[in-house]
């Protein structure tokens, strides 16, 4: 028990260190003002101890000068401390553009992963050391929260939505992986392990992957086994709208409302194609709520984004209405 | 032949049963609060067992799972939101106002059954196969996925939020309405502006969280879609429903332990309070500021990020008025007559650990750091140090503040000393290797958790072990100074105020004539003596 026995966790990515910063500033100012107080405490306790059962206390009453001083200066400490920790939380919530994109499921007790070049895994994620990995996230049940301590990086997974975290690692090894957000009977059984390997190691990895598992691939075939492509046409004859060049674009909605084509729109779209229908359209789509799993709306999506020019998509967003989200769009 | 008072006139059950009594309530509730803290206590005992090992080797996780949620829904609900105004303030808010009772004793008493019957719901959830949604009840899970009882346990959150809602009127009635002539809200004593503002957030909240769990109940019998994506709803809309009420929920527990505190403070350092006005509305302050920062619970949940900000930054505003009384409290102290007895022990204590609680919780605030401690031990550790070293600190510093006026009889004074430092000492063996843990990354409720964790974890079983022996002390002396304990005069302390100029007990009308008050409370130096130092 005493063998192995750490007081602090390993720091392996690149964000660790700015939140580790903001950790031991913060330390420094709680034991500055715990010690202060308790000092202060003790020492008149014991200077004005009571000498006579007759004795009384001095009559003071207050001071506006002191009042001013014990506000001014912690509104001005917590003010430092609200500026610095909402600075980290913006770089920890915008992924960098181009950085490896990982779909990652969560459910009861697992992790399922999977990489754009089609590896698959479940309850390990292996990622490449110095490249930002961003992670988009859906719960196939009910809310988990995947954290990685050593990256000092957290986001709960919702079902109903996607959520995005991403980090660089910098250290080869192996880090826990924890559901932080308590989701049933075997919640603490819901771990895992983050394997961070050297660029060349993790390509050679990755090289085990097959084209035709990678969730792009995956989605063409699920787009033609749903016999999605009977509607939507590449070309404008369809009963459905044309997807290539969708994804990330403005699109016109019946009644004229605006909407972006993110993840979110996508989801909700089959999901509940009734829900934001396509100007010029009729709501004639059958709803997929229940007949495809969290993974393959991923794929779908996945394979719809594909369609669109690289590089002219946007990050993926957080929440399904209102941006900017964490994780917005750049 | 004994004097007529509270405890003597009228025997039988029936007369404690059916009292109108603010006084007789308040023991009604001390035995109903200490019986529930018994059972949270023993769950705590359970979880701590648990952890000694890395593996989830005493309990199943199921059933771990429903001790840590009958440990918080016992603890939070049934505990610590009633604890000190329903027993110290119902005994108390009138005598130091100057009032023969509170402005509804009858509402008074059907809080007291609310309370009862809430207790015996929950109660009956935990026999009948428990509830294992944690006392967040987080949706979907709590709607769609657990399979126990949670409809009956959410009920019984339900009814007995009626009772707190009915206490915090009665109070603010009473404050209002029913002060002795010359008590101007300005002498009131700072006990009273404490539970003033924690009858505010009792009043405005505990409707939202009455609502939402109907809705959980609705959802998980009816299948209506409200939270369940599932079935169309938003399950990100429970958090925030859930702690608009749950986060001021914090704050009515620890304002009333404040307004203890600053009581003791005066009367055992025998002079009146530093910057009344500051700690009266800072009082206020975190009751208002308190309902505006429930979003720093989601800042993992894929809030929009300016919704962060905001969040955080009230967050941190928050705990400014919660400083000001840090340091209003030990300016007291100063130049004043200072003993040692019991209830200044658990008020040092308190503002030590409240120090420490209230800073780590900016921590929590600020938000890339909150990203890696959420729902990790360190959270699970801040809010022990203001729950249990803060609200359970101040409780019992009361209660060993006003036992003799509540009994009419004095306690062990020199056990009384031991048990406060036993308490001390183990609270912090309990709660302090926690923040360690949780920065480590050990996330909260789990049953099994990797060895290297294990250190820290056997330091904070041990630590719950001294501090249920600190627990137990009280509880003995309390019980041996009812049948054999010394006769308390009316003014045990020497402290100042109305509650010790009448007798102890007191009788059942309070003041035989109503008080005209003529200065604020703990003036230790009179006009009269001013010119003599002069």
């Amino acid at each position: 028990m005493f063998k192995n026995f750490p007081l602090f966790p390993e720091a392996a990515s690149a964000q660790a260190g700015q939140v580790d910063a903001v950790f031991f500033f913060m330390v420094a100012v709680t034991a500055f003002f715990s010690v202060l107080i308790a000092a202060l405490v003790v020492f008149f306790a014991i200077k004005f101890k009571r000498k006579n059962e007759e004795e009384v206390g001095a009559d003071i009453h207050g001071s506006l000068a002191l009042e001013l001083l014990w506000t001014i200066i912690p509104f001005g400490i917590a003010m430092a401390m609200f500026v610095w920790g909402a600075k980290v939380f913006f770089d920890l919530s915008r992924p960098p553009v181009g950085a490896t994109e990982v779909y990652v499921v969560g459910k009861q007790w697992m992790w399922k992963a999977q990489h754009m070049g089609g590896m698959r895994e479940i309850n390990e994620l292996h990622v490449p050391v110095g490249k930002p990995v961003k992670l988009i996230m859906g719960s196939e049940d009910v809310i988990h929260s995947f954290y990685i301590p050593a990256f000092r990086v957290k986001a709960d997974v919702i079902p109903g939505r996607y959520n995005t975290m991403w980090f660089e690692p910098t250290k080869a090894g192996t880090y826990h992986l924890f559901c932080a957000e308590y989701c049933g009977t075997k919640h603490s059984g819901m771990i895992g392990s983050i394997v961070a390997m050297e660029p060349a190691d993790f390509e050679a990895w990755m090289s085990g992957g097959k084209a035709e598992d990678s969730p792009v691939a995956s989605g063409a075939k699920l787009f033609q086994d749903l016999v999605c492509v009977t509607c939507h046409l590449s070309n404008a004859q369809g009963r459905g709208p044309v997807l290539s060049n969708l994804f990330g674009h403005e699109v016109e909605l019946e009644g004229g409302a605006k909407v972006i084509a993110d993840e979110a729109y996508l989801r909700e779209s089959i999901l509940n194609p009734a829900a934001k229908v396509v100007k010029g359209f009729q709501p004639v789509m059958p709803t997929f709520q229940g007949l495809i799993t969290e993974e393959q709306l991923l794929q779908l999506i996945a394979y719809v984004r594909s369609l669109s020019q690289p590089g002219a998509a946007p990050a993926a967003s957080t929440n399904s209405s209102t941006p900017p989200a964490a994780g917005g769009r750049n | 032949m004994e004097t007529l008072n509270y405890l003597n006139d009228g025997h039988g059950l029936a007369s404690w049963l059916l009292t109108k009594d603010h006084k007789r309530i308040a023991i009604l509730y001390l035995i109903s609060i200490t019986g529930f803290f018994a059972i949270g206590g023993f769950f705590a005992m359970l979880v701590r067992l648990e952890l000694l090992t890395p593996a989830g080797d005493l309990l199943s996780a199921e059933t771990y799972n429903k001790v840590f949620t009958m440990h918080g829904v016992v603890m939070v609900f049934f505990f610590l939101i009633p604890s000190i105004p329903a027993v110290l303030g119902n005994f108390m808010v009138p005598i130091m106002i100057g009032a023969k009772d509170l402005a509804f004793p009858r509402i008074n008493l059907l809080s007291w059954y609310i309370y009862i019957l809430g207790g015996l719901f929950t109660l009956t959830a935990a026999l009948s196969g428990g509830v294992d949604t944690g006392w967040t009840f987080y949706t979907p899970y709590s709607t769609a996925a657990a399979n126990s009882h949670v409809i009956t346990a959410a009920l019984g959150i339900f009814i007995t939020g009626f009772s707190s809602i009915l206490t915090g009127l009665n109070f603010i009635v009473t404050i209002h309405r029913m002060r002795a002539p010359g008590m101007t809200w300005f002498r009131l004593p700072l006990f009273i502006w404490a539970h003033y503002a924690t009858s505010l957030i009792m009043i405005l909240g505990t409707p939202v969280v009455a609502i939402t769990i109907l809705m959980v109940a609705a959802e998980r019998a009816l299948h209506l879609g409200i939270f369940d994506p599932a079935l169309g709803g938003d399950p990100v809309l429970f958090q925030h429903l859930f702690w608009f009420y749950s986060h001021p929920a914090v704050y009515i527990m620890i304002l009333p332990a404040m307004g203890v505190v600053s009581e003791i403070i005066q009367a055992f350092s025998r002079k009146n309070i530093f910057g009344y006005s500051f700690i009266a509305f800072s009082s206020l302050a975190i009751a208002v500021i308190g309902f505006l920062v429930w979003g720093h619970h989601l800042f993992v949940a894929g809030q929009s990020v300016y919704a962060g900000m905001l969040f955080s930054i009230l967050s941190f505003v928050v705990a400014i008025p919660s400083a000001i009384k840090v340091f209003n409290w030990t300016a007291t102290i100063y130049k004043g007559s200072v003993s040692f007895d019991s209830p200044m022990l658990y008020a040092a204590g308190f503002i030590g650990l409240f120090t420490i609680g209230g800073l780590t919780g900016l921590f929590l605030a600020a938000m890339g750091l909150d990203i890696h401690v959420h729902d990790t031990y360190f959270v699970v550790a801040h809010f022990h140090y203001i729950m249990v070293g803060g609200a359970i600190m101040g409780y019992l510093g009361g209660l060993h503040y006003w036992w003799p006026k509540i009994t009419g009889r004095l306690y062990s004074e020199p056990w009384a000393r031991v048990a406060a430092v036993i308490v001390f000492i183990g609270f912090n063996l309990t709660f302090f290797p926690q923040f360690v843990a949780g920065y480590l990354g050990m996330p909260r409720r789990y049953h099994a958790y990797p060895p290297e964790f294990q250190v820290l974890n056997v330091l904070s079983s041990a630590g719950a072990s001294i501090l249920a022996v600190g627990y137990l002390i009280p509880f003995t002396y309390f019980a041996y100074s009812l049948f054999k304990g010394e006769k308390a005069d009316n003014d045990p302390w020497g402290a100042r105020g109305l509650e010790w100029e009448i007798p102890s007990p007191p009788p059942t009308e309070n003041f035989t004539v109503s008080p005209i008050v003529t200065e604020g409370t703990h003036q230790y130096v009179h006009p009269s003596q001013e010119a003599k130092l002069a």
